[in-house]
């Protein structure tokens, strides 16, 4: 079956080009705010971009806005998730899609790293056994 | 059934590592669950560690006069997704559309469920009551009213999912024929939580199942018993048209320039002032878009009577004050502004709802 986002539609403005309603900006100054924090103090933040109000071509812009930085990475747990940082640096996108590619969360996390990338301790002390059980097999 | 039971006694956690799941995985899982349930992304830490411990509540899904437009939007939410992941970890045991067990069979499960679990399952209700005859609406014989008092009279909550449970909604419209009621009505001893909509958005329904699965509880409600989580706010203070309505920008047909150009829908019966939904941020098909954003005022139906609440196309009441003087024209800044001018205009908002009288274009004309 054909799903919603391969359909082919474009919203464009009388103009043809994509408007957006000015709430890129208060984010962009929430996220400054959050930046100085953590350079300061190395308190990390996340912004939920699902639970903002943005109108048609807001989220756009803002990730225009923030732009693209030396890293992309992809994970595979779920369904793929797209992370990078953007043109700021400490300024990162994380983009949860699950197994049908649709959108689960979009979050814009300020740190060094997104937390989610880590290696989870439970998943270690697992390939620890996994590593453990192959050496015995050989 | 042996299996059922197995999974019925795991924790979230331990059934998701049988499933192959990755911590980070869960953690991917916990995040998507928080912007479902609209917490702060700080509390997934506080999500993972609920949902680790959490067991799989039994649910018994009672449909009553509905139209299972309810059940349609849950269903055709992301498939498969975060939500259906959820719905693998409660126990759907018991569910007219989606069961595939019919007649006896269908009524044993119920009754199976309600024993296994007495005092612990949840009931979601969508469909008024009857009350005027027993007949208008049965289930295997068994009359609405009764199955409802029978089957919550062991659960530890009631959902009433939709403007019908919630409320009464269509059947319950003038002249109501039925004597049609709201679930909270007849439920007095229980806790009862109103999804309202018509039909609820899908992740609003989900959200409150997986509160109760993640933290054991119910979430905080609002006046008409509606999580605040999700109808804390009106649709209006988080519109993203609203700079449009407090600049005095308004579309007063729906193919003029103010149409064109996406202004305020207020003069072409928008109800979102006196609507409290989540519409504007959780939105509908997928996060694509909604009613507003597609050029439509909102039709107000998530809220009591909106089916006699007057025309869809007639304007609410005139406000009372010149809220464009007020808000000091702030245009352009939607999000953080919105919300002040929303906080400003709330006792105004206030009165004009209580008021609420119909009124036409040529009147809003006369008095702006």
């Amino acid at each position: 079956m054909q799903r919603l986002q391969d359909i082919a539609i474009k919203v464009e403005s009388p103009e043809g080009i994509q408007a957006s309603h000015g709430n890129a900006l208060p984010i962009l100054h929430e996220i400054l705010h959050a930046l100085q924090r953590f350079s300061t103090e190395g308190e990390q933040s996340c912004i939920d971009l699902r639970s903002l109000p943005f109108g048609p071509g807001d989220e756009e812009e803002l990730l225009r806005l923030l732009g693209r930085g030396e890293i992309n990475m992809t994970m595979d747990a779920l369904g793929e998730s797209t992370i990078w940082e953007t043109a700021f640096s400490g300024v990162w996108i994380v983009d949860h899609r699950n197994a049908e590619g649709e959108r689960v969360a979009l979050q814009i996390e300020i740190g060094s790293v997104p937390q989610i990338v880590f290696s989870q301790q439970e998943d270690i002390v697992d390939a620890i056994d996994r590593l453990a059980a192959q050496l015995e097999e050989h | 059934m042996a299996d059922d039971r197995k999974k019925l006694s795991m924790t979230l956690g331990e059934s998701l590592r049988q499933q192959g799941v990755s911590r980070r995985g869960f953690l991917k899982y916990c995040a998507a669950t928080a912007s479902m349930m609209a917490l702060p992304p700080n509390m997934v830490p506080a999500v993972a560690q609920a949902l680790e411990k959490a067991r799989r509540p039994s649910v018994i899904w009672l449909s009553f006069q509905e139209c299972t437009g309810c059940t349609e939007s849950l269903t055709r939410s992301h498939s498969p997704s975060v939500e259906n992941l959820i719905f693998d970890h409660i126990s759907l045991d018991y569910h007219h559309t989606l069961q595939v067990a019919s007649g006896d069979a269908a009524e044993a499960a119920r009754e199976a469920a309600m024993h296994e679990n007495e005092g612990k399952y949840i009931v979601v209700v969508d469909g008024s009551i009857p009350l005027a005859n027993p007949g208008y609406s049965a289930i295997a014989g068994i009359s609405n009213l009764q199955m409802l008092e029978e089957t919550v009279a062991g659960a530890a909550a009631v959902v009433a999912v939709g403007s019908c449970a919630a409320f009464g909604g269509l059947p319950h419209a003038n002249p109501n024929p039925t004597g049609a009621v709201s679930v909270g009505e007849i439920i007095k001893d229980k806790p009862v939580v109103n999804v309202s909509g018509c039909p609820p958005i899908p992740t609003v329904i989900t959200g409150v199942l997986a509160h109760f699965l993640t933290f054991g509880s119910l979430p905080e409600l609002d006046a008409l018993g509606r999580p605040m989580v999700f109808f804390g706010q009106s649709i209006h203070d988080r519109c993203y048209r609203r700079p449009f309505y407090d600049k005095g920008l308004f579309a007063e047909t729906f193919d003029d320039e103010g149409a064109r150009k996406g202004w305020c829908l207020f003069r072409l019966g928008c109800k979102g002032p006196m609507t409290y939904n989540a519409c504007a941020t959780a939105k509908w098909n997928q996060g694509t878009s909604w009613p507003v954003e597609s050029g439509h005022g909102c039709l107000g139906c998530s809220e009591p009577d909106f089916w006699d609440a007057g025309g869809f196309y007639n304007a609410l009441s005139i406000p009372d004050s010149d809220l464009t003087r007020k808000t000091g024209y702030v245009v352009g800044a939607g999000v953080a502004l919105g919300a002040a001018a929303g906080a400003l205009n709330r006792s105004t908002r206030a009165k004009a709802a209580a008021k609420h009288e119909t009124v036409t274009i040529d009147d809003l004309d006369k008095k702006s």
